[in-house]
């Protein structure tokens, strides 16, 4: 378990670390916090010819509340954004997922960027830049593009982001007020990717009847499941709200595979009563907001 | 004894440098050596067509590529087969490098020595084998019905195969007894694979000395002694030359007995044969794929009972799944048979096994050994018996447990050490009373009933087990109390972190009379100790604890010779105190035993001041008799050796209450209880240590772990990610109570506790899933994937809606 020979870089800057990609193409790969990058080379599973570090790019070790939402910058730790108040504030969603994230070693090394970018359809922060409908900034020489969650996540394990780019940063949206999120996941232990999880954002109008109703669902298929259940909840306050034929919404729309944890039935069965949960998580936050 | 150290909680010796990181273990040493690496066998069963190393030979820093061909012809052999049996009728073994055929997948091909372990795996990369695949046999009832066999002169993939019976008080053959029972019941059960999983993997660095021509191996073993033993004779050379030396271990459960390992004699054959320092560092991929597993087996069983439970007959069928080669013989499946009948007197019982070859990794023991499969069969045949009479859990077991009186009490079998099993001492009522009182087992109900009404399920259950520890056939101990006070204890086994520093340091202290600071201890290194069995079995307190005791006892009593003659009083009137013999009840009159130890050492050289007191011209010599006398020797020290008549026997039993999610099916165990018998406690705090660390594996055995192989023989999940062991946040805080029942067998009145928390706690969490769920639980482990399946199964319902 040692990774196949490669030549590593360590840019000082934003223009070196895009200038050295561009040259390597294809043969190029970005090393963040390491923890799913380190491991796949180790196991042969990744050989890039070319291993540019971006630990020394302090200018990407951001973390901002913009009026619209948070920006979260490259370097930016798991950690680190979930410790602040201001995110919590600005987006709580964030702050719920990246707590059920790995464990507290993997999350101080982790970064939210690589994540989205490494895009595992196991993964809580896909389903929460997919369910605020957020997006990615990527950057090559002179070029810089935002992309879409809805455009991100392009398949198993595969984001939009091309040989020679670097996403600098990523953007979560405001919550909305009168609005309420949650996150509820089944790992086989602590910390562990979870077996079923779905994040849930629930608005309410001004009689605190629910306007939007939506989910993000992890690991039932390749990429995060979105699905929109505001018709399922029936336009009735939360008390009253029919949850369960919500969930089964859910169900319908997820196709979840087998592995060796757990059959495709019990993926889905655990997808209906998560999604149930946290729907009815997320309309009480909305109530409180 | 002297002073009050036996018994007390010490804090480990050992933890401090442990755990600041000061530990040497194997990869912390040989810096500078070569770095070997593997090519394995992608293929589960597969003929070796041809190896074509031609592409690695141009790997910068490459220094040599072996195969099978290249082997001289002790190690071109198989390896051997460690413990034969009679009834191991077709013991296989692998090749240090496969010839031929490969059996598993992870089975070692083609050995790469270079200058560091990335270039070795580069190399290993580029080198291609031409395999011609063969059809692979998988599971366990599969190759037992299989055409296909796994080794081509072993008919029915059948290794082994035994069959014990013990009939009835009455004469009645298990047989006829179930058949003559008012009540019967039949039944089958599942435990699939775990493995030890020791953090460190295996590892072996070899420097050959061209002057000297000798060897010094430092190897992650359970035996050192036999190691070396091993690797003398596969590389010819004369015992003497060969020193083998257990550095930290980080871990073993059992893995590390099973030796030599193919890499422990190819190391040290390249490191000779380069005349440069040669190491390899198990990856844990490669401990997954190509070390060993246990646990799986099948098992049918017949029981006959009377209408309070007691238990008339009993027949077990099992089927063992012994993996692709068979080097520690059949210890595993006669400990699941013998050990099956834990605390009870069964009426007549006949139990039969037969070990099956399949194309995956071989199985040897690993902690517990075949008991947690026998303490499941038996355990959930108590169950079964109290669900159909309606009975409550622990009477049925109560009626029929061996009563203390009955000690020593014979079940007619031959256990794993070749001797008759029976059992020492123990008393298991006054065990249930305890445990039932620790759980609350009688007020559960009113719990049962108020978790319900708040929509809740949870479920209690218990086990109950008794394990053979301390099995022969000896350990030695030597004991040295140099000129400056200090005491030198070794003994031949290994240590992997259970505290022997500490425990064997209070046995030394206690009976020396010494403080404990003034005691080293060390093991498994050959230099100091050669003649050792090995560190399994939970055998090392029992064993090498006695083994010390007596050697002490030797040299205590030599010290008062000694310190008799220089105190002129007769010995029987001496102590030893803090170190300083005295004269009982005259405190004023006193030697130090460093001085003792001077005296001890007639000298004509002196190079200080304590030594001048033993030279020649000191005066402190009488000249009608010799400086040494006659059947005496210089210097302060004792060897001696333990060699039991038999095993001895200890006990426990253990109670869990889980909860069990309605909707997620998941399943949290929320009081985990222990009552534990090892006889007396030498360190009541690592015998805590010990069950915590068994009970946190037995955990993973029951709710985390399996060894997934799909129908190619390939490992599906080979790596922590996908192979559950369970972290922190998974082990519940685990309840203690001591029970001491003395062996009568050794003169410490001790029983192993090495093992013991692992043993009975797949038995336990079935017992209480099955309480809280009201379904039978018949294989494990469970997941909740698996719980969620049993539901719908159980209500017939087809849909999977909340
Ligand atoms: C034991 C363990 C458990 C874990 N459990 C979870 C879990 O429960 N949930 C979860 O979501 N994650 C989990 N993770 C993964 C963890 O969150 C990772 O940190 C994360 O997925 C990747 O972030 P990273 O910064 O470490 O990226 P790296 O490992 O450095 O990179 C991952 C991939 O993304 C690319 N990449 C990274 N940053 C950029 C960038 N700025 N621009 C372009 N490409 C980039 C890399 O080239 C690589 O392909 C776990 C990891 C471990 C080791």
């Amino acid at each position: 378990m040692k990774p196949p020979p490669f030549d590593y870089h360590a840019p000082r800057s934003v223009g070196e670390a895009l200038e050295t990609l561009a040259g390597a193409g294809e043969h190029g790969k970005v090393l963040a916090g390491g923890q799913s990058l380190i491991p796949m080379l180790n196991m042969r599973l990744a050989a890039p010819g070319h291993l540019v570090d971006i630990n020394r790019l302090t200018e990407l070790d951001t973390l901002d509340v913009e009026p619209g939402g948070v920006r979260v910058g490259a370097l930016a730790r798991h950690a680190r954004v979930e410790r602040s108040e201001e995110v919590a504030a600005a987006q709580p969603l964030l702050c719920q997922a990246l707590r059920l994230v790995a464990h507290p070693v993997i999350r101080n090394r982790g970064t939210v960027v690589g994540s989205l970018v490494h895009a595992d359809p196991a993964a809580e922060l896909p389903a929460v830049l997919a369910l605020l409908g957020g997006s990615v900034r990527l950057a090559r020489p002179g070029a810089v593009r935002d992309v879409p969650a809805a455009g991100f996540f392009t398949g198993l394990l595969e984001s939009a982001a091309e040989p020679g780019e670097l996403a600098v940063s990523a953007f979560f949206p405001l919550l909305p007020p009168r609005s309420g999120t949650a996150f509820r996941e089944v790992a086989r232990r602590h910390g562990d990717y979870a077996l079923a999880g779905v994040a849930a954002l629930v608005g309410l109008d001004d009689d605190l009847r629910i306007t939007a109703a939506r989910v993000a669902c992890v690991s039932v298929g390749p990429a995060p499941v979105l699905v929109d259940v505001t018709e399922a909840c029936g336009h009735r306050p939360p008390a009253s709200a029919d949850w369960a034929s919500a969930a089964r919404a859910v169900q319908e729309r997820t196709a979840p595979e087998a592995d060796i944890h757990a059959t495709a039935d019990y993926r889905r069965h655990l997808t209906g009563v998560l999604a149930q949960q946290a729907l009815r998580d997320a309309a009480r936050e909305a109530l409180d907001a | 004894m002297t002073t009050k150290l036996f018994g007390e909680p010490v804090r480990r010796r050992e933890d401090p440098r442990l755990l600041t990181g000061q530990g040497r273990y194997l990869d912390d040493l040989g810096g500078d050596a070569l770095a070997a690496a593997f090519v394995r066998s992608p293929h589960a069963h597969a003929r070796i067509r041809d190896i074509d190393v031609s592409a690695a030979i141009d790997v910068d820093g490459l220094v040599a590529i072996y195969t099978w061909e290249d082997l001289p012809a002790l190690l071109a052999q198989p390896l051997p087969l460690l413990i034969p049996h009679p009834a191991l009728t077709h013991g296989r073994t692998a090749h240090p490098l496969a010839r031929d055929l490969v059996r598993h997948v992870g089975e070692p091909v083609v050995m790469v020595v270079a200058r560091d372990r990335y270039l070795a795996e580069d190399a290993c990369a580029l080198i291609r084998v031409d395999y011609e695949i063969l059809k692979p046999v998988v599971g366990v009832e599969e190759a037992a019905q299989s055409a296909q066999l796994v080794h081509g002169d072993v008919p029915g993939n059948v290794g082994a195969h035994l069959v014990q019976e013990v009939p009835s008080a009455a004469g009645l053959g298990a047989r006829e007894a179930i058949e003559t029972a008012p009540h019967t019941l039949a039944f089958r059960l599942d435990i699939e694979r775990s493995a030890s999983m020791p953090l460190e993997g295996r590892g072996v660095y070899a420097r050959w000395d061209a002057d000297d021509r000798s060897l010094r191996v430092y190897t992650s073993t359970q035996t050192s002694t036999s190691v070396r033993m091993a690797i003398a004779a596969k590389l010819g050379l004369p015992l003497p030359k060969v020193e083998v030396i257990a550095p930290d271990v980080g871990g073993g459960f059992g893995v590390k007995i099973v030796h030599p390992w193919p890499e422990e004699v190819l190391v040290p054959w390249a490191a000779i044969l380069l005349d440069r320092e040669v190491k390899w560092a198990e990856d844990r991929r490669e401990h997954f794929v190509s070390s060993a597993h246990e646990r799986a087996q099948v098992q049918s069983v017949r029981v006959g009972f009377d209408d309070d439970g007691r238990v008339l007959g009993l027949e077990v069928n099992i089927l063992h799944d012994h993996g692709a080669y068979t080097p520690y013989g059949i210890i595993v499946p006669i400990i699941t048979s013998t050990q099956l009948l834990g605390p009870y007197k069964i009426g007549a019982y006949r139990v039969e096994f037969s070990s099956i070859y399949t194309n995956t990794v071989q199985v040897t023991p690993y902690r517990g050994a075949g008991r947690p499969q026998a303490v499941f069969c038996m355990e959930r045949t108590m169950d079964h018996i109290a669900a159909h009479l309606g009975a409550d859990r622990t009477a049925v077991r109560e009626v029929n447990f061996i009563r203390p009186d009955e000690f020593p009490y014979d079940q007619g079998l031959i256990f794993q050490d070749g001797r008759p099993l029976i059992y020492d001492s123990g008393d298991y009522p006054e065990s249930l009373r305890m445990l039932k009182e620790l759980i609350g087992w009688d007020s559960f109900p009113e719990a049962k009933a108020q978790a319900a009404a708040e929509g809740r399920r949870i479920g209690i259950g218990i086990g109950c087990y008794v394990e053979g520890t301390g099995v022969g056939p000896y350990e030695g101990g030597h004991v040295q109390i140099t000129s400056d006070g200090r005491v030198h204890v070794s003994t031949g086994l290994t240590s992997q972190g259970q505290g022997h520093e500490t425990v064997f340091a209070q046995i030394a202290a206690a009976e020396l009379g010494v403080p404990l600071e003034r005691v080293s201890v060390v093991t498994g290194d050959t230099r100091r100790f050669g003649y050792a069995v090995g560190t399994f079995a939970s055998r090392a307190a029992v064993m090498s604890g006695n083994a010390i005791a007596l050697a002490c006892r030797k040299v205590r009593e030599k010290a008062l010779r000694i310190a008799a003659d220089a105190l002129e009083a007769a010995p029987g009137d001496l102590e030893i105190v803090d170190g300083e013999v005295r004269v009982l009840g005259a405190p004023g009159s006193s030697i130090p035993l460093a001085t003792v130890a001077v005296l001890s050492n007639p000298l004509r050289y002196a190079f200080d001041e304590e030594a001048a007191r033993a030279t020649q011209f000191a005066g402190t010599s009488a000249f009608d008799r010799p400086p040494v006398e006659e059947g005496q020797e210089p210097g302060l020290e004792g060897r001696d050796y333990y060699s039991p008549l038999r095993s001895t026997f200890a006990s426990g039993m253990h109670a869990a209450i889980v909860e069990t999610d309605p909707l997620t099916a998941e399943i949290r165990i929320l009081r985990y209880a222990v009552v534990h018998d090892c006889g007396n406690l030498i360190n009541p705090m690592i015998v805590e240590g010990q069950i915590h660390g068994g009970v946190a594996q037995g955990v993973g055995g029951a709710l985390y772990e399996r060894m997934v192989y799909d129908e190619h023989g390939q490992l599906l999940n080979a790596s922590f990610m996908d192979f559950l062991m369970p972290y922190a946040t998974e082990i519940p805080r685990v309840e203690t109570a001591h029970l001491q029942t003395p062996s009568p067998l050794n003169p410490l009145g001790i029983k192993g506790a090495g093992e013991a928390g692992v043993i009975p706690v797949s038995a336990v969490i079935a017992s209480a899933i099955e309480d809280a769920e009201g379904i039978g639980i018949d294989r494990m482990p469970i997941s909740p994937s698996d719980l969620f399946d049993l539901r719908r199964a159980s209500t017939g319902r087809s849909t999977s809606e909340t």
